[in-house]
């Protein structure tokens, strides 16, 4: 299911960004992912302020040499994932 | 240019070393499958304070992210709030693996406050006999009273359960246990034969029919529970085609600090002959995973035998368990005797068929166990 693009994602509990030898990381429990560049924008934007459409729009900026859909689809996919592992809760 | 975007997203960390602190072999439990080792260290042998700190801050600065406090009970450690709030200033990710018996809601509220992470809470069943028969202590109606608190804090919690023939058939009723609460993920994840477990295996190993029956049932729940709870399912390896990759390969991902300080590259390394550990009063991390002997040994492939040395998964299992084959095949070295391939997987089958028996099914419904003992 994608994400509702008026929605709000938030990191749950026990998930924080961190950061080992210079490379910042998604701590979770049992597991960790390293974030560069777009998984990075998007995760730090996971604050319960930001909407998934104002994420999107912002990536889209940043990105602008990239198709706008392509960038949706990915962030949607991304967020979905996210989601699936329980790191993401999504507030209305 | 293709789709850089989507593909640079994410990787796993392909050396996300994470530490495993043993804190204590101190619990006020007795499960009949603890891994601890059947040698126990003591109370007065254990680590102090200080030299815990160091640890933390030394295995940040070796690349660790992630810090397991374990035991024993880990909260049978009278500091074990200073020894969060360390591990978390030192800038690790910090996980609790608890049976929540020496807990109360103001002891709960101080973890959270010092930094603590994730809790894994561990459960013996989802009904009181079970769990109380299982961990030879009263233990279930204090662990409902720690979740029950829990879902007050913000606080990522996995409820833990382990699985073996005396509870297999109790899932569901686990699963609820976990749906009522605020716990995000759940763990079924059946005994592993070493320690204490293998001197009680005759009794713990469930039957083909009981796994495979569990395996259906959790497969749907995962879909119906995607999204609200993430569901991990660990088979035990004796009915599995291949072994597991036991710590993520030796010396690959994880290390083990003891009570005492001594450094291990899995739980039950110290039953191998021939193998001696350095102790973290001695040595830094980093020379210890670097140049130990013990994390050499079965490091990369050069010590595999046949099959393994030429077979197109040991990349993925890394010949299975060490422990596991010192434990079944007499030799460290050896395939790990689960594996279908392995020279001595009949030891493994022969084991299976006199459990899938009838006879020896029934007969079996009153063990007699080997209960975890206390250390001095
Ligand atoms: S398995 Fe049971 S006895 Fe062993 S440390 Fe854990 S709670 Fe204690
Ligand atoms: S032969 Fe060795 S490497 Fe191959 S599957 Fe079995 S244990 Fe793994």
């Amino acid at each position: 299911m994608p994400p509702e693009l008026h929605s709000r994602p938030r990191l749950a509990p026990g998930c924080r960004l961190g950061e080992n030898s210079q490379q910042r990381v998604l701590l979770m429990p049992e597991r960790a992912l390293r974030l560069n560049g777009p998984s990075l924008e998007i995760v730090e934007r996971c604050d319960g302020q930001h909407t998934v459409e104002q994420i999107v729009r912002e990536l889209q900026k940043i990105y602008s040499q990239a198709a706008p859909q392509k960038v949706e689809q990915d962030i949607l996919g991304y967020l979905a994932l996210l989601e699936e592992r329980r790191a993401l809760d999504f507030e209305l | 240019m293709g789709s850089p975007f989507l593909l640079t997203m994410t990787s796993t960390i392909p050396n996300p070393l994470a530490l495993i602190a043993e804190l204590t072999h101190r619990c006020p439990l007795h499960c009949v499958y603890c891994s601890n080792p059947l040698e126990l260290q003591s109370r007065a042998g254990e680590l102090p304070t200080e030299i815990w700190c160091r640890v933390f801050k030394d295995a940040a600065e070796t690349g660790v992210l992630q810090i397991d406090f374990t035991g024993g009970e880990p909260l049978a450690r009278p500091d074990i709030v200073d020894l969060v709030r360390a591990a978390r200033s030192a800038g690790l990710y910090v996980n609790l693996i608890t049976s929540g018996l020496p807990l109360d809601e103001t002891r709960l509220a101080a973890l959270v406050e010092a930094g603590l992470d994730h809790m894994q809470l561990s459960f013996q069943g989802a009904r009181e006999e079970t769990a109380n028969e299982i961990s030879g202590a009263k233990s279930h109606t204090q662990k409902l009273r720690v979740l029950d608190w829990l879902r007050h804090r913000r606080l990522a919690v996995t409820l833990n359960f382990v699985i073996h023939r005396r509870n297999i058939d109790q899932l569901e009723e686990m699963l609820a246990l976990a749906e009522s609460s605020s716990a995000t993920r759940i763990e079924f994840a059946n005994v592993q034969y070493y320690g204490w477990a293998f001197a009680n295996r005759e009794n713990l190993l469930p039957t083909r029919e009981q796994l495979d029956h569990s395996v259906e049932f959790l497969k749907r729940e995962q879909q119906r529970l995607q999204g609200k709870i993430r569901i991990e399912f660990v088979v035990p390896d004796y009915y599995a085609t291949y072994p597991k990759p036991c710590m993520g390969g030796w010396g690959r991902k994880l290390m083990l600090i003891t009570p005492t300080g001594d450094v291990l590259p899995c739980h039950a390394a110290q039953v191998i002959p021939g193998l001696s550990f350095e102790n973290v009063k001695d040595h830094g991390l980093r020379d210890i995973w670097e140049q130990s002997a013990a994390f050499q040994r079965f490091r990369g492939e050069d010590w595999m035998q046949q099959p393994c040395k030429t077979c197109d998964r040991r990349e993925q299992d890394f010949g299975g368990c060490r422990c596991q084959a010192l434990l079944l095949a007499g030799n460290a070295a050896a395939t790990d005797p689960v594996c279908s391939l392995a020279p001595l997987r009949s030891k493994v089958d022969a084991l299976l068929a006199a459990i899938n028996t009838p006879t020896s099914v029934q007969n079996l419904t009153q063990p007699s166990w080997l209960y975890r003992s206390n250390p001095a």
